[in-house]
């Protein structure tokens, strides 16, 4: 049984998902039909594509401690400038994004700890959110508002996106090449310069890959709660992290998994809907989805265990 | 001599930190002088409190970092000020919960990390949720105003030096002699500067980061009761910009990131310095959002320039 988690990482994610998906339909029958499910996942779409965006920074043995404040940020871009002048809005969208490369070149290039800049950046990109929008407002694009909330048949949105993010960015860092030299960065970044590659590169790539994750984060969120606020998404820095590792990733080494990555996001968002269930206290919300966290990670370490012993 | 003091990593937190203050002197023209320096003694020995504890932890090697720091200060600070409820005399059974709650924060961060293996990034997110949980329903919205006393004397002065910074030189003092002149210091750095070569030399490793985990977790108590007293009441979110803060100085004040080094006089310089800078950028008049990207940019132009002045030599 624990060799075969050992194995098989993918496992965990999957199960912990399946049991507090039961766990939720047995305290709420009428939550298991489509509509139920939709209203369950509808915001994990914005917190998935922000754990894709933090794993591609995990990837190569960093953290981002401003991805909320960044999704916050594109939040508030969408919501004004994409809706009123689309070009401007898609030009500063691209300029997000080329920061975010940016960042990976500065960090690499003085060899900064992430941990220190990432927190600065926090500190930028919350006061220009702040400044684009003071207070909570804005519209979103109605071509964003339709893809959120397009109706498909037989299974919801939430669930065909969260599959779609899976499969790309599975295709993308699993098996083409660019991306398993970008997870070579992660596991031994000398070894990957010797072989020839242009390190400083493959880290503003993946950085960029980041902030491309984290627009559409901010966009999709935007899309669901229709107007935005320069504090929208600050709890995603978290629940980014927490999915990524859920999802069996490790913060060194370049061990990473795209699909186990989304399905740790889904458990977190499928968490909040529950504890919403569970009727608790306002004042245990918080402290509930920390409880939830330290449970599975807990699990997490029941089962690789063996594995470290054995390694 | 002069080559002496240069080359100390500390010395650039205090020129930085000169360097915003004749900033802002010539903005006003020389006007209050004493009281921005005042200021800054009071407003920076919150910051280098943390900050010390900060640096403590960060010392013990890559990875380790306590992100709960903001919410043990607001969770010391809402039982503190519950349990004192303003009556006076209470000031020193405020400060025995405030230190409690630290040390079972402190042992709850360290659980996490040691039983159940959680990297510190992890251990300690997670468990300052369930902190803040624990602050706000045990505050449940309520703004007790702290003893009389204790406000006095968090606010007063002493011979000209602000009170508050005096508890600050004084835990100074102190984490400065643990790691000069004790074992237990000595045993933190070469646990920081390679695990496996301490643990393999007989050093108690476990020991050492548990002691650590727990001492950054008082710290972080102490100054929540400071500054909750200072203020005049505790607040929920009355840690956050601590969290930033707290690593910030450690790090502009020359103290190694990957471990193994601490340095306390340049804490107190980078302490000094984010407050100055603050003040530099509210006398310009600058709107929130502007003042916000400002300090986040200047941090990371410091980290910048430490790197590259690391890299040359």
């Amino acid at each position: 049984m624990t060799r075969l988690f050992a194995r098989h990482r993918i496992l965990l994610p999957i199960l912990s998902l399946a049991v507090l998906l039961a766990a939720t339909f047995y305290m709420q029958p009428r939550a298991m039909s489509y509509f139920g499910v939709n209203l369950l996942f509808n915001l994990a779409v914005p917190i998935a594509l922000a754990t894709v965006a933090q794993m591609m920074i995990i990837m190569v043995n960093d953290i981002d401690l401003s991805l909320g404040a960044f999704v916050s940020l594109v939040a508030c871009v969408t919501a004004t400038f994409l809706h009123d002048t689309p070009v401007l809005g898609v030009l500063i969208l691209a300029g997000l994004i080329a920061a975010y490369a940016g960042l990976g070149v500065l960090i690499h290039r003085f060899e900064l700890p992430a941990i220190v800049v990432t927190l600065g950046m926090s500190f930028v990109w919350g006061g220009i959110a702040l400044s684009i929008l003071p207070s909570p407002g804005g519209t979103a694009p109605p071509w964003i508002r339709s893809l959120m909330t397009v109706k498909p048949s037989l299974v919801p949105m939430a669930v065909v996106a969260a599959v779609l993010i899976a499969a790309v960015t599975h295709f993308l860092i699993i098996r083409t090449g660019i991306g398993t030299v970008l997870r070579g960065v992660g596991g031994n970044a000398a070894s990957v310069a010797r072989a020839g590659w242009p390190v400083l590169r493959l880290k503003a790539l993946a950085y960029a890959l980041a902030g491309l994750f984290g627009v559409l984060a901010g966009m999709a969120l935007v899309g669901l709660t229709t107007s935005a606020d320069a504090n929208i998404a600050l709890r995603y820095t978290l629940l980014s992290i927490a999915g990524v590792i859920l999802g069996g990733g490790e913060f060194i080494g370049g061990k990473v998994s795209p699909v186990g990555a989304v399905i740790g996001a889904l458990t977190l968002a499928l968490a909040a809907s529950f504890l919403s269930f569970l009727r608790l206290s306002p004042d245990w919300q918080i402290g509930a989805q920390g409880a939830i966290l330290i449970l599975v990670l807990t699990a997490r370490l029941i089962f690789t265990r063996r594995d470290g012993q054995e390694g | 001599m002069l080559s002496t003091v240069i080359s100390r990593p500390w010395i650039w937190s205090w020129v930085a930190a000169a360097a915003a203050f004749v900033m802002v002197m010539a903005l006003t023209q020389g006007r209050g002088a004493s009281e921005l320096a005042y200021a800054a003694l009071s407003f920076g020995a919150f910051a280098a409190i943390v900050g010390l504890g900060q640096m403590l932890v960060i010392t013990l090697g890559p990875g380790n970092v306590d992100l709960s720091i903001p919410a043990v200060m607001t969770l010391a600070g809402t039982l503190s000020l519950k349990a004192m409820g303003s009556d006076p005399n209470t000031a020193a059974l405020g400060l025995l919960i405030a230190i409690a709650a630290g040390v079972g924060a402190g042992l709850a961060n360290f659980a996490l990390i040691y039983l159940l293996r959680l990297p510190p990034i992890i251990a300690t997110l997670s468990a300052s949720l369930v902190f803040q949980s624990i602050a706000i329903w045990s505050n449940r919205g309520l703004r007790i105003k702290p003893p009389a006393g204790l406000a006095d004397f968090a606010t007063g002065r002493t011979v000209g030096i602000p009170n508050v910074a005096l508890v600050g030189i004084v835990l100074s003092i102190i984490v400065w002699l643990v790691l000069e002149r004790a074992t237990f210091g000595r045993w933190l750095l070469a646990s920081g500067q390679n695990l496996r070569a301490a643990r393999l030399a007989g050093i108690p490793v476990e020991l050492v980061r548990a002691t650590t985990y727990v001492t950054v977790a008082v710290l972080a108590s102490i100054a929540g009761y400071l500054l909750a007293s200072f203020s005049g009441g505790a607040a929920l979110n009355m840690g956050q910009e601590y969290l930033l803060t707290s690593i910030a100085v450690v790090v502009i004040g020359g103290t190694s990131i990957a471990g193994g080094f601490s340095n306390v006089p340049g804490v107190w310089g980078a302490s000094l310095f984010m407050f100055l800078v603050v003040s530099m950028l509210n006398s310009y008049g600058l709107g929130a959002g502007v003042r916000m990207m400002l300090t986040g940019l200047i941090i990371i132009g410091i980290v910048v320039a430490a790197s590259t002045r690391r890299i040359r030599t």
